[in-house]
């Protein structure tokens, strides 16, 4: 198995992109990452993208985005694994390298999610659950995450004010982000008193609607000085994990196993520890899913994760910087996309060119995506070479 | 959603049949194919108790769009008479009588319709219990 | 061989509206139409109710009352105006989330408020051929009244279930009888949302000529005189005609108190008489007398005798009571009572 190295990263502006298409917003993001890479040429293609089915009506992107990238005949795989698509995709281009039968893969990851309105939003995103047991007796993802911040908040004592410092931790990293969807400050206040969406979830705790892609290229790490000038940064581990589809099937209902398996494995292996993680990026779809992400990932004991937001444990200078993008919470989350946006802003941080967001003496990063309410989980850990 | 999905789903929804592992006992609320936890594929019918209590509740203030009429309303994972666990509406209720631990039992309900002219669908809600 | 009731149960949904809340929107004199109906709130069912979800679980708790295994039950009928579907019975709804199906014979009647006790008289009528073991009669209405009409204020819901049998009873039904003219008095088109009525015309004409006649037939059939019966309920559409025909055939206040629900229920129309006989088998002594007659306009009236046995006093607690639920009461507001009743003009759906 060959190592593999990032060598090209491409995103665009998030939001609310009326004028563009899911095939344009793809492409766009895709062709920064080929001119960043240096690159030629590719030899395959993997888009992570959920639902553009029910968004936009198209499905079969492996054509329409080859097409359109003026690609083909090239190989493309169309990955879905909810929220975690875009890590999926980021995870099986790995593989195809590391196995030696492609040297330069495009992962990618987009979704157009504003063409429908809140209704129909609700409706995509809750293709996620489970239909029959979840979703058909009326929750919502705001629902199922409200679910498992009572049950945290009963078990260990987090209070509202400690998920809200998450929302507000991440917008002001989000403030140096020009890509974010809403790059603009906000405080505790702002969070506890916004619009009620399920209790004791309030709109603020949420991350938003947005139409968005990224992209990558990834190629072996013995060629990545033939395209790129810029630091190589090597797939020290790519794992997943995964768990049960309802929230309710599970014993525990404040632990992420999925994601705790799935970093357990990339630890060992890239032989390091949580400690040794420099810059995070995880999947902070709900404030609560940050905290108990953070615990899965062995950063702060079992309960203690929104003790440690309030603390600022978490902040750009704090022990365990997550989310310098500004997390999904003010970056935007285009679902598909996800997953591939949080490698591009590990890799900028470790190449040093993370701009006003810059983590200074950053080596080794972790991302971590996920799906549902956590049925799969994708982690990633990287390093600069 | 067509009808045969919906009817699929019946003997659940209207009587909360269960399986329950013939080798390890794990109860599985829909049945299942192969349990989970040892592997074994042959199951007992059992059906689950009307009877539970809740493990985490929710109030959702922003529904999907069949249920936009019904805002707010509350939802649970409750766990039925110690068996397994399922997620439903608790109605009839105050939203301050809500709590972890609390106690409810299951009462049949309208859950959706298919417009005006499709299929109604029922199924299982909450109430508390007095 | 005795056929009489083996189980019985009753549903009343949690919610109420007061004649003054409904009153104050209509600008109406809420103490005139309490005195008048000598009605005070009725029963509104929440937008997850309907007959058939009412029906279930007055179903369950006749089940339990009666210990049966629910694949022994021959038939199920259940009488509303107010089914779900226009077409595609409730009744096999209710037989599948009871576990009664596929050996059941199922059909939906329909009678204005007698289809009730109809679905009771066909289903005893089974047992007593032998035709089936159990049969089960169900009787529930969500009945709507116009905004703004008398019937608004009256109108409400509820369910009644009933499983007869010939062993372990808890009642015998020892007479019935009926009494059926073609008389208009109250009527609702089909693809009409709201019935109509004759007015005054539902008064003599109709209730009481056909209370009467029912009554007074049962009585004869019987030879008993209203003296020798403990109980007695009466269709009621408000609280004055049940009183007035109850007095009429000879018997008293305190026979017919137990059974007269509708000054706090509303008129439960399919569900009227039925559920006031669970108020009643719900504190009847072994030996107990009990005289019920239905009335469903259109017109016809359905009368039975019933006798309790002693077995229903080890099964009245097997289930939650008719008054206890009646007392169990949240108060809605005219602005969700009329959004809960779907009286509310919404954007078309496409």
């Amino acid at each position: 198995m060959r190592d593999v190295a990032v060598i090209g990263v491409g995103i665009n502006k998030w939001g609310e992109l009326w004028e563009h298409s899911l095939r344009n917003i793809f492409v766009d993001a895709a062709l920064k990452a080929i001119d960043d890479a240096g690159v030629d040429h590719v030899d395959s293609m993997y888009v992570g993208c959920m639902t553009s089915g029910l968004f936009v009506g198209q499905e079969h992107l492996s054509s329409l985005f080859t097409d359109y990238m003026g690609l083909n005949p090239i190989p493309a795989t169309r990955v879905e694994s909810a929220c975690a698509s875009g890590g999926v995709a980021f995870r099986s281009a790995i593989m195809e390298v590391a196995s030696g039968m492609s040297d330069v893969v495009l992962a990618g990851g987009v979704e157009k999610m504003n063409d429908l309105d809140g209704g129909g939003v609700t409706f995509a995103l809750a293709t996620a659950s489970d239909q029959e047991y979840e979703a058909y007796n009326g929750i919502t993802f705001p629902g199922l995450y409200a679910l498992m911040a009572r049950a945290h908040m009963e078990k260990y004592g987090t209070t509202r004010e400690q998920l809200a410092h998450v929302a507000v931790k991440n917008h002001a990293n989000g403030v140096l982000n020009p890509d974010a969807q809403f790059p603009m400050k906000i405080t505790v206040d702002t969070v506890l008193n916004s619009v009620e969406v399920a209790d004791p979830l309030r709109l603020m705790d949420c991350s938003p609607v947005t139409d968005g892609a990224a992209a990558l290229i990834v190629c072996p790490l013995d060629m990545a000085s033939k395209f790129s000038k810029a630091t190589p940064v090597r797939v020290a581990a790519s794992t997943m994990g995964t768990d049960t589809i309802a929230l309710h099937s599970r014993s525990d209902l404040t632990f992420l196993n999925s994601t705790a398996t799935a970093a357990e494995k990339a630890y060992a292996m890239a032989g390091v520890g949580p400690r040794d993680i420099d810059v995070t990026e995880v999947h902070d779809c709900f404030t609560i899913a940050e905290i108990c992400v953070t615990e899965a990932l062995g950063y702060f004991e079992k309960g203690q994760g929104g003790a440690a937001a309030e603390a600022g444990a978490t902040a750009r200078d704090g022990e365990f910087p997550v989310n310098p993008s500004g997390g999904l919470k003010s970056k935007g989350h285009p679902v598909g996309a996800t997953g591939v946006a949080q490698v591009v802003e590990i890799v900028k941080q470790l190449r040093g060119d993370a701009g006003e967001r810059q983590i200074k003496g950053v080596k080794r990063g972790l991302t971590q995506n996920m799906g549902g309410t956590g049925g799969s989980s994708v982690v990633h850990i990287l390093e600069a070479v | 959603m067509t009808t045969a999905r919906y009817w699929r789903e019946v003997p659940q929804r209207f009587r909360l049949e269960a399986a329950k592992c013939s080798k390890c006992g794990k109860v599985f609320f829909p049945p299942r194919l192969i349990c989970d936890a040892c592997k074994h594929r042959e199951f007992e019918q059992v059906n689950l108790s009307d009877e539970g209590e809740i493990l985490s509740y929710t109030i959702i203030h922003t529904p999907p769009s069949n249920f936009s009429d019904e805002a707010p309303y509350a939802m649970a994972v409750v766990r039925l008479g110690g068996d397994a666990n399922v997620l439903t509406q608790v109605v009839d209720c105050d939203f301050d009588d809500l709590k972890v631990g609390g106690k409810v039992r299951v009462e049949f309900r309208r859950i959706q319709e298919d417009g005006k002219s499709g299929v109604l669908q029922y199924g299982y809600k909450c109430v508390l219990a007095d | 061989m005795a056929v009489g009731i083996v189980g019985y149960g009753a549903y009343i949904p949690l919610h109420r509206i007061k004649v003054e809340e409904i009153a104050k929107v209509w600008g109406a004199d809420a103490p005139s139409y309490k005195r008048g109906l000598m009605l005070q709130e009725k029963s509104v069912p929440a937008p997850d109710q309907d007959v058939i979800t009412m029906s279930v679980e007055a179903a369950r708790k006749a089940l339990k009352r009666s210990g049966i295994n629910p694949v022994d039950i021959g038939n199920i009928y259940i009488g509303s105006e107010s089914h779900p579907y226009a077409v595609k019975p409730s009744g096999t709804v209710v037989a599948e989330a009871i576990g009664a199906t596929p050996d059941i014979h199922c059909a939906d009647f329909e009678f204005a408020c007698k289809a009730g006790s109809e679905s009771m008289f066909v289903s005893y009528g089974l047992v007593k051929a032998g035709l089936v073991k159990y049969g089960l009669g169900i009787g529930a209405d969500t009945s709507q009244g116009a905004p703004g009409d008398a019937l608004e204020y009256s109108a409400s819901a509820g369910a009644a279930a009933f499983l007869f049998g010939e062993e372990n009873l808890l009642a015998t039904v020892d007479h019935t009888c009926s009494y059926t003219t073609d008389t208009p008095d109250f009527w609702r088109r089909e693809y009409q949302f709201y019935p109509r009525h004759g007015g005054r015309f539902t008064g003599e004409p109709a209730y009481f000529k056909h209370v009467m006649g029912a009554g007074t037939k049962l009585l004869e059939l019987s030879g008993l005189k209203p003296s020798d019966f403990q109980w007695a309920v009466f269709h009621q559409p408000n609280g004055k005609f049940p009183m007035k025909v109850g007095k009429k055939l000879g018997f008293t206040e305190e026979q017919m108190t137990q059974g007269w629900l509708v000054p706090k229920l509303g008129n439960t129309y399919s569900g009227a008489s039925p559920l006031g006989l669970t108020a009643i088998l719900d504190v009847a002594k072994p030996g107990d007398k009990i005289f019920m007659c239905s009335y469903g306009s259109g017109a016809g009236s359905d009368g039975f005798v019933f006798t309790a046995q002693d077995k229903l006093t080890e099964v009245q607690g097997a289930a939650t009571q008719t008054w206890d639920q009646l007392n169990k009461a949240r108060y809605l507001e005219y602005g969700a009572y009329a959004k809960f009743r779907g009286k509310i003009n919404k954007l078309e759906e496409n």
